[in-house]
């Protein structure tokens, strides 16, 4: 600085050594101030996701009070077991269909009995004779084909008819495991200030009990109007049904004009309209592929995707296969796009090589090329497909939206998916149900969770390989 | 030999080669013509990289390219078995004759060409395939019709004629990535072979290997003169000298717009070329005046 | 002397004849086949925009010039001006922009210029999970999480069930990882020449990642908030459930504009939302009510496309600067 001073006359405009101590000390100070709000900044992110996923899993699990129509209590020391010892599980199977029996229609029972038999050796609801007879008809139940139900299914067919829990109120987890007291006296409260909100039921017949709206029994259970018994399976199955036709449409057209725009197109006006218009289609809202499955595959396709065209029928076109395909629409641009990514990382010494050989273009990409990009190309399509699994705008237009029981059979089925259900059950007003959807949405989450890690170990093992 | 092409670049019937200095292997004078540039432009574009080049390459001779960097020799090499199509935008004017016949003629297939003038790349490219799957790929996809013990045969003889069967023989269904660089090297040099070629090219082969690896691969060219036409694009003089039977020196010029073109300045038999240049660019070249 | 160069070899001639490869021209012929699918979508969504648009305008109730002006949106009533819809999903897409803007160019900067490897591996991968969630689940988590914190906040009285704000911040949340994830790559590409040139000159890290970096990716960082900003446009999951199913109809003349048309405490359909519930009923085709959505498709449709391009051609500039 010193020698700055003597040299030039601009000199005497720069700050002395001492000032120029001050002015860093300041600057590096609001370096570190502004660096904090950066960091600030990008952990209200993360805490956002955390709370976010906080969410879910709070509204899960969590206490319930349940009025239920039997106490189990009256069940078992109807058998003359002391209900202080002895549980609804203790009972053995006999006494289970015993206590089914005695409370079920016989119209009911029959049903179940077809459904599936409860003993081997012996019929409880229907005759032997009229057994023989439904068997031997067209169409037999599935009860004939020899299934027998275990304790556990008859155990829960015990719950679900007999015992009958009716939930009146739900609390989360948090405010369970903290303040249990809390939730019981809100209910009690509700009782006295507002007992026309609960019918019938006095606050004597309320139980608490825990509740896990995320368990295996969602996940196997159909879809039920009854939030106690409502699960997910239909769902499921749909979702699943829906990747299937995703990627068996996406996938083979995605990595074929991926080739051919990345291998086979010269630049011409036409190759060069399509990679613009690739993406551009990547850009457009996902409700706006829901309204061109509407329009097209619906409505002037019916024939098609109502599976009429093959002898199968829906009644109309809102069917998997419609959905599955708009979902392959949508998700195509993501796979051409990164399936190029892909294919343009293969180095070009690999392609010369072949040609070099006397190999065609499609040979050297056949054999070279693509089993080099195959790693990336799988990895950028799982996570494709992953985003299709969650979208929901789509299929509410092609009208995955009716409340549906029965599992999908095939493509050309009627259908819920897993984001639908969770779309439904979130605007419902009643708050049990804003608890299967968070318990829906864990379902869903776990299924994107396990399609990633497929991603990664797919791509660990194939890069293994190559080297 | 002896007919005189139209081209005015060079005269080769003034260029007789006579005994090759290097191997001592008896030169190619009269052995039968392979493949004849004739008045050969190449464009990038509307760049021509390569002006009125004008030679021919015999068999049982190595045919050394070699010039400054930006002279275009890589670009006349890629010419001669059309891998310059890869390239969009490349053109080439004027003709290559292979066996007498325009390789740019619209009724020639370029994958023919390819398999017969075989090429081999200044980095190593083998295929992250076995050692046995590199070499079988190439005569799998052009047909090759013979048992799977043929097809042992096949890739034992590329790999023997490659001098490299006896350091992979035990490890043939490893991946050939697995070999050291100038293994890699001799690997695609026997792929090369493997498809049957009666040309092969090498642009810059033992640029990116040590000099142990770069001493056999020239000792596996001479061997490998014997059966084909090996055309070598080298940056290093000394190897054109060490290997080659004769030479090609390419120039850059700066043309009135400033765009560089490369020509072909003097295709000489090697020791002619480095003894007694007949152009002034040529003797700047090779006493390392150039510039 | 067998053979001279230049003497036509017949029979080699003959070889090296072009050969026919019609598997060859089968595979590249569908390879084309599946490039072109895609022109043919872009076709469909035009024409059924297009098509279905076009018998929206012929219905009597409908004017092309009171669908662009009037600012009531009623179809029961037979009153179909798009504004009201316009209104709610700009009013989410400007909150979601206020909450993504700084949290996602703050984070970039974070991550491109001053986080280390061990803190980038942490947050890289959460921001990416931050992508990876479905937007129903967003949806889920405004209804059950933000709209009750909101109202616990501003009062149950000011914020209603359905309101603007909880939408719009749980969708600035949403495009924070597109939007830094953009900024970042924008800011990488700057060259490390021009970092090195202002350490040199003394300039402290701030002053390089603000007033060097941040103006040399600026038009790369414009581009990742256009397409941001498009991506809230066309958001339709978490406006659907959380902003309400009841467009806000006003009078610019007579309504308060911060109380009532600005007021983000209240809900607001938006375009999205107006489609998502329309069609979520039994909606029978050719009826006005069907047709309208697609009209409403084809406005949000140019929206988007406009939004997209604009940031395609920013960053086309930007690609300029460099080379």
């Amino acid at each position: 600085m010193v020698q700055l001073r003597e040299q030039s006359e601009a000199a005497e405009f720069f700050p002395s050594d001492v000032e120029y101590q001050g002015l860093l000390s300041k600057r590096s100070r609001r370096g570190r101030v502004v660096q904090l709000s950066f960091l600030l900044m990008l952990t209200i992110a993360v805490v956002g996701l955390g709370i976010l996923l906080y969410t879910i899993i709070d509204d899960s699990f969590g206490l319930v009070a349940v009025v239920n129509q039997n106490e189990p209590e009256a069940v078992v020391s109807a058998y003359g077991y002391d209900p202080a010892v002895t549980v609804l599980d203790d009972l053995n199977k006999e006494q289970l269909v015993d206590v089914l029996q005695g409370s079920v229609s016989s119209g009911v029972g029959r049903r179940l009995e077809r459904e599936e038999r409860f003993f081997a050796d012996r019929l409880v609801f229907e005759s032997q004779a009229k057994w023989d007879e439904v068997c031997a008809s067209d169409e037999p139940p599935s009860g004939c084909s020899g299934g027998v139900r275990s304790k556990g299914n008859v155990l829960d067919l015990v719950r679900e008819r007999v015992i009958q829990p009716d939930i009146v109120a739900v609390n989360r987890l948090t405010a369970s495991i903290f303040n249990p007291d809390g939730f019981k006296e809100e209910v009690e409260t509700a009782f006295v200030e507002n007992p026309s909100r609960f019918g019938e039921y006095t606050y004597d017949q309320v139980r608490y009990q825990w509740r896990a709206w995320f368990s295996w029994k969602f996940v196997t259970s159909p879809a039920s109007d009854r939030p106690e018994i409502a699960g997910v399976r239909t769902a499921v199955l749909g979702s699943i049904w829906l990747v299937i036709i995703t990627v068996l449409f996406a996938v083979p057209v995605g990595v074929g004009a991926a080739i051919y725009l990345e291998e086979f197109a010269r630049p011409t006006r036409i190759n060069d309209l399509i990679q613009t218009n690739i993406n551009n289609l990547a850009g457009v809202p996902s409700i706006i592929y829901g309204m061109l499955g509407l329009a097209v595959l619906v409505r002037i396709l019916e024939p098609f995707t109502s599976g009429s065209l093959f002898g199968e029928g829906a009644p109309n076109g809102r069917t998997i296969m419609s959905a599955g395909l708009t979902l392959g629409l949508l998700t195509l641009p993501v796979v051409i796009i990164s399936s190029q990514e892909a294919i343009r990382a293969v180095p070009s010494s690999l392609r010369q090589a072949g040609m070099g050989l006397g190999a065609t273009k499609w040979q050297t990409v056949r054999s070279q090329v693509l089993p080099v990009a195959i790693p990336g190309i799988l990895t950028g399509t799982i996570l494709a497909v992953a985003r299709a699994i969650g979208e929901t705008a789509p299929l509410i237009l092609v009208g995955a939206a009716s409340f549906i029981t029965v599992s999908p059979s095939g493509p050309f089925s009627q259908f819920t998916a897993l984001p639908i259900q969770i779309f439904q059950w979130t605007s419902f007003p009643q708050e049990e149900w804003r608890h299967l959807a968070a318990a829906a949405s864990l379902v869903l989450l776990v299924l994107l969770l396990t399609l990633n890690a497929a991603a990664v170990i797919m791509r660990n093992r194939f890069s293994r390989r190559m080297s | 030999m002896n007919e005189t092409p139209e081209s005015t670049v060079l005269d080769p019937t003034a260029a007789p080669a006579t005994a090759d200095a290097v191997g001592g292997v008896e030169a190619a004078d009269d052995g039968p013509g392979v493949l004849e540039t004739r008045s050969m432009d190449v464009f990038y574009g509307d760049f021509k990289a390569v002006a009125d080049v004008s030679m021919s390459f015999t068999f049982n001779e190595i045919s050394a390219l070699i010039g400054p960097s930006g002279c275009g020799k890589s670009t006349v090499l890629r010419s001669l078995n059309r891998m310059n199509d890869l390239i969009p935008t490349a053109r080439v004017d004027g003709e290559v004759r292979y066996h007498g016949t325009n390789i740019y003629a619209g009724d020639v297939d370029p994958v023919e060409i390819r398999r017969r003038i075989g090429m081999v790349f200044q980095k190593p490219n083998p295929f992250p395939k076995s050692i046995f799957d590199n070499i079988a790929w190439g005569a799998k996809i052009n047909g090759f019709k013979g048992s799977k013990s043929d097809m042992k045969d096949l890739v034992q003889g590329a790999l023997e004629q490659a001098a490299l069967w006896d350091e992979v023989k035990d490890k043939l269904t490893e991946s050939g990535l697995s070999l050291s660089g100038g293994q890699q090297q001799r690997l695609c040099i026997a792929r090369a072979i493997a498809v049957q070629p009666d040309v092969i090219l090498m642009d810059e082969p033992c640029s990116a290997l040590d000099p142990i690896a770069t001493l056999r691969i020239e000792e596996l060219m001479l061997e490998l003169k014997e059966n084909y036409s090996i055309i070598i694009v080298t940056h290093n003089m000394q190897q054109a000298a060490r290997v080659s039977d004769r030479t090609a020196f390419f120039n850059v010029e700066l043309d009135t717009t400033g765009q560089r073109t490369g020509h072909l300045v003097e295709f000489s038999p090697t020791d002619v070329l480095f003894t007694t240049p007949k152009e002034k660019a040529t003797e700047d070249y090779i006493t390392g005046r150039f510039g | 002397m067998t053979s001279e160069t230049g003497v036509h070899d017949a029979t080699m001639a003959e070889q090296l004849k072009r050969r026919n490869r019609p598997f060859e021209r089968v595979i590249v012929g569908s390879l084309f086949i599946s490039g072109a699918i895609s022109i043919a979508v872009t076709i469909g969504i035009l024409w059924e925009l297009g098509s279905e648009s076009l018998l929206f305008f012929r219905e009597d109730e409908v004017s092309l010039g009171k669908f662009f002006t009037s600012t009531v949106w009623q179809p029961q009533a037979g009153e179909f001006g798009i504004w009201p819809l316009i209104l709610g999903t700009l009013l989410i897409t400007v909150i979601a922009l206020l909450v993504a803007v700084p949290i996602g160019l703050s984070a970039a900067i974070y991550l491109s210029e001053y986080a280390s490897p061990r803190v980038r591996g942490f947050f890289k991968p959460v921001l990416e999970i931050l992508v990876g969630i479905p937007t129903v689940v967003f949806g889920f988590f405004a209804i059950t999480f933000m709209t009750p914190l909101l109202r616990s906040i501003f009062g149950e009285s000011v914020v209603g069930f359905f309101n603007v704000l909880s939408a719009g911040i749980v969708v600035g949340l949403l495009i924070v990882p597109l939007i830094s994830s953009l900024a970042e790559d924008a800011m990488a590409a700057v060259p490390n020449s021009l970092r090195q040139a202002a350490y040199g000159l003394g300039a402290s890290r701030l002053e390089v990642s603000l007033r060097v970096v941040v103006p040399a990716a600026l038009s790369g960082i414009a581009a990742g908030i256009v397409i941001g900003m498009s991506r809230a446009v066309g958001e339709t999951m978490v406006v659907t459930l959380a902003s309400g199913a009841a467009p806000r109809n006003f009078d610019l003349a007579a309504d308060p504009v911060f109380g009532y048309v600005l007021n983000p405490f209240q809900g607001a359909q938006t375009m999205t939302g107006y489609i998502a519930i329309t069609a979520s009923g039994d909606i029978s085709y050719d009826t006005i009510d069907y047709n309208s959505i697609f009209a409403i498709g084809l406005t949000l449709f140019l929206m988007t496309l406009g939004l997209n391009s604009l940031s395609r051609r920013i960053v086309k500039r930007y690609r300029q600067e460099y080379d």
